[in-house]
This record gives C-alpha cells, structure tokens and sequence, in this order.
C-alpha cells in the first residue's frame, strides 16, 4: 500500500510539473525561446493567492482566479518588454534576457514580501479520501491537482486542434512568414501564447503551495527547472510530451525519494534526464530535428 | 492594380533590390523572370509586407501599402504562394486551407473550401491527411488553395514549377491560366521563362535586382538576348 501511496504522490508532483512544462512547452514551440523567468511567475501566482485569501480574506476561488489575471498580464508584460524587442537578436541573448528577468522577478518579490517564508493554506482543505479501510488515504489536494492536470490537457488539446487561434498557433510554431501570408498577426499569436503559460504558471503555483505550503521568493526556480526538464525529457515543443514528462519525473523523484535517497533524489532525476537525452536526444515524445537550441 | 515604383529592398547591407518599378494591371498574367539570386522572390516579400522597400512606393488599387505588416496585406485581396510551397507540414490539408482563410468570415469558410476544392480535387480526397505526407505536386495544389481561401484579387505565385515533373508542371500552369480567365490577376515569378512566358501577357526580365527588359511576353520568347540568357538558346 505504501507503493501505491508513492506512486499516487508522484503523480500528483508530477501533475504540477506537467502544468509548469506546458508554459515552457507552448513558448518554445511558438517563440523558439527557453522563457526561464517561467518559473518565477509560478512563485508571484501563489504570492497573489496567499495574499488575497490572507489578507483580503477572498474565498480560494476568487483568490486563484486573481493569481491567474495577475500572472497572465505579467507574462504579457514580461514578454513585451523583454522579449519582443529580441525577435531578430541570436537566441543566446534571448536566453540570457530570461534569466535576467527571472531574477528581477526573484529580487522584486523580496523587496515587495521580505525572505520570510509565508506558510500557504491549502486552497481546497486539509482532508483526504480514505480507501481499503483507511490502508490509502489520498489528500484533497492531490486529487485536484491531478484532475486540474487532466482537465488542463485537455482543453489544451482541443484548443490548439479545433479554434482558430489554437491553429494560428501551431502554423506559427511551424513557419512565422506562411504564417504572416496567411494573414495571422504572429506578435498576437505570440502574446496569446505567454498569456496562456502564465495563468497556467499560477494555477501551477497555488497548487504546488496547497501540497507543499512553504512560500518564498526562490520557491518557483526549482519547480521551475524540473518542469523545464520535464518539457525536455518529455520533447520540447509537444504538449502531449509535456505531460509525459511531467508525469515520469513526478514518479522518478518520489520513487528515489522514498526508497534510494533523500539526498540523492534530484540527482537521480537528472540523472535519468541525461540517459534519456542520450538515448533520445528530441526526448520521448518529441520531433527528430537538426535545430540549434 | 499593382503598381511598383523605385523600390530598393536591402538584406543588412546588401543591395537586393536596386531600384525596381513595374505594373500588374486588373486581368493580367504579368511574369518576373530571371536567374537564381535576381531578386524576384525579394521583390513578392516586400510586395507582401514581409520585407519593406526602403524607398519608393506600393500601391495596391491606389492604396499605399509599402510598410503596412504582412499580416494586414492579405485582407486587401493580394495573397502569395511562396516559394518552396511552405504549407504547414504537421497541420492536415483542410486546416491548412482554413489558416488560408484566417482573415475571412467564419460563414465564409465552407463556401471557400468548396471551391478550392473544386478546382483541386485531389486535396478534397487528402483532406484530413497531414500535408507532410502529401507530393511534392500535391504540396503546390495545397499552398495555390490555401492561397486562394483569402478570395485575391491578385495572387502571386513565387516558382510554383519548382521540383516538379514536367507534367506537373503543365498541370499547375493551366491551373494558373483557368484562375486568369476566372477573373484573378496573376504575378508569376519564375525561373522557368518558358513555361512563364508562354502564359503570361507581360513579362520583366530581371537582372541582380534591377529591371533590364520588359515587353510583352510575345515579344519576349522571341528576344534574341532573352532566348540566349534564359530559353537555352
């Protein structure tokens, strides 16, 4: 039973970095850029949430629905200012630009909400389901994280398959001047994209703070990194993949956790990251291409 | 329709397009012909927006549009089919015929599709098919329906013979002309100035990136300098 209870905690974890490697995902695929800031607006969402239902006492709903406007304007924003004017520049600035705002967004959040870790309250409660007579007892918090995953997916799926921005997307992913002649506005697209990384960053953000409620500035770089890992072991640039790879590094890192090492368990996941790549450098799901990162 | 007035067309700091004027009056079939590297494909970017001329002007029906962005272009009625087809290749025949029809009323579209696939049955066959899969023809087919989704007025078409066996290569010109005769002007780059000159009204012959014979295509495909340069001899 104790097997059963790891394996539903990974895929839970596993659920949360499926949602980060979405952002990362649908970025790359679109603007062929690694948006590294990503993690960081995953920490501001829960920031938003924490202080809606802390200090305005809204309800979790509302206060999670605040995180995602904010952080979908901010990812906006942060795409506007910072990236658009190095459409044209080599992809290394770009990649340097990221990491800059990712640590501007780090920075800027210790100046607005001091080092101190807030403690966050989970947004759905406390209680669990119990089955087999109380052997396996699964948290509210991990059945709505997987189901918000599931659901995620989906209207993924069916978004960039049936609307007409959805497909605006994927013709942008795959040639921005046809595109162009088409008569698809690509910076639209683009911003369409980040909105949409975004608001998912913050549903990402309240539900990794609900099932690990220790809440810092720095809280979103290692989620952010493992999602971002999880993106590539799962092939950069598909969103089936995305959620693949999520799912696997969930399940890997509480396996290692729970019977190699505590220690060793990050160096286990990228361990096993590495042997991917190697056996299959586009990752599992994704495309054979020759393209430079 | 079109009128092209001195444009000069750089790519950082080469000159790719040195001062270039020409016309495409309502009805015509008018040809840019010339050698690999002239600027003709250069010339449909920056008339399509992709590229902007730094000088000069673009006026499609009397209206500038020299600097207004690609994306707005196609709403006036002037579509393009790149060169080398460029169709989404991950995306099926029939979404890329609707990406065609992107800036259209959505009540637009199935009446569109119709008949695009009309005039191309083999796409209407193919239609849940991704356009990877398809040939090399059905390829060009798919990126001359796609283009004809936005209803041009004026479609250019950049080396739509490239790679293709010569029957192919019959079968889209007379495609070309049935679409003329439907009432769409047509700009035709091409490298092969046979084929492009025995269905044209007009023809330019360029030379890197200036104009240095324009005539009537008749007149052309019995020119003694262009039949040495591009009709092999």
């Amino acid at each position: 039973m104790t097997f059963l209870t790891y394996l539903i905690k990974g895929i839970s974890l596993g659920s949360i970095y499926a949602i980060i490697a979405l952002g990362y995902t649908m970025v790359y695929g679109i603007a062929k850029m690694l948006n590294f800031a990503h993690g960081d607006v995953i920490m501001v969402g829960a920031y938003i949430c924490f202080y809606a239902m802390m200090s305005f006492g809204l309800p979790p709903v509302v206060a999670v629905i605040l995180a995602m406007i904010v952080c979908t304007v901010l990812g906006v924003v942060i795409e506007r200012l910072a990236y658009k004017p190095l459409r044209a520049a080599p992809s290394l600035a770009v990649l340097i630009t990221a990491i800059g705002v990712s640590y501007f967004l780090q920075n800027a959040a210790q100046l607005l909400w001091t080092t101190n870790p807030k403690v966050f309250t989970s947004v759905v409660g406390d209680g669990s389901v119990k089955f087999f007579g109380g052997q396996l007892s699964i948290s509210y918090v991990t059945i709505v994280t997987i189901a918000a995953c599931l659901i995620i997916m989906v209207a993924l799926v069916w978004f960039t398959s049936k609307t007409k921005m959805g497909k605006a997307m994927r013709a942008c992913s795959e040639d921005k001047g046809a595109a162009q002649l088409m008569g698809i506005n690509v910076n639209t697209t683009i911003s369409v994209t980040f909105a949409i990384g975004a608001a998912l960053a913050a549903i990402a953000g309240v539900l990794l703070c609900s099932a690990y409620p220790t809440l810092m500035p720095t809280t979103g770089s290692m989620p952010g990194i493992k999602a971002f890992t999880a993106a590539v072991f799962g092939g950069i640039g598909s969103i089936p993949g995305a959620l693949v790879g999520g799912i696997l590094l969930g399940i890997i890192e509480i396996f290692a956790n729970a019977y190699i090492s505590t220690e060793l368990s990050n160096a286990i996941v990228f361990a096993v990251l590495i042997i991917v790549l190697i056996v299959r450098p586009a990752g599992l799901l994704g495309k054979q291409t020759n393209e430079k990162v | 329709m079109l009128k092209v007035n001195d444009i000069n067309v750089y790519y950082g700091s080469i000159h790719a397009i040195k001062g270039i004027s020409f016309e495409v009056k309502q009805g015509e079939i008018v040809t840019l012909i010339g050698a690999n590297g002239a600027g003709k494909s250069t010339i449909l970017n920056t008339v399509s927006g992709l590229l902007t001329s730094r000088t000069g002007s673009i006026t499609f029906h009397d209206k500038p549009i020299n600097g207004v962005a690609a994306h707005r272009i196609v709403a006036n009625g002037l579509a393009q089919v790149p060169e080398g087809r460029r169709v989404f290749l991950q995306m099926t025949v029939e979404e890329n015929l609707e990406m065609g029809a992107f800036t259209r009323k959505v009540s637009e579209i199935d009446g569109a599709l119709e008949n695009v696939y009309e005039r191309f049955p083999r796409l209407k066959e193919r239609r849940k098919q991704i356009a990877g899969t398809l040939s090399g023809g059905e390829q060009q087919m798919l990126a001359m329906g796609r283009a004809l989704m936005s209803k041009p007025e004026l479609l250019m078409l950049d080396e739509p013979s490239m790679g293709l066996a010569p029957l192919l290569v019959e079968q889209i010109f007379d495609i070309i002309k049935e679409l003329n005769a439907a009432g769409t002007t047509i700009l035709l780059v091409e490298q092969n100035a046979q084929m492009a000159l025995s269905v044209a009204d007009r023809g330019y012959v360029l030379e890197t990136g200036k104009i240095v014979t324009a005539a009537n295509a008749s007149d052309l495909l019995n020119n003694d300098a262009v039949k040495k340069a591009y009709l092999g001899g």
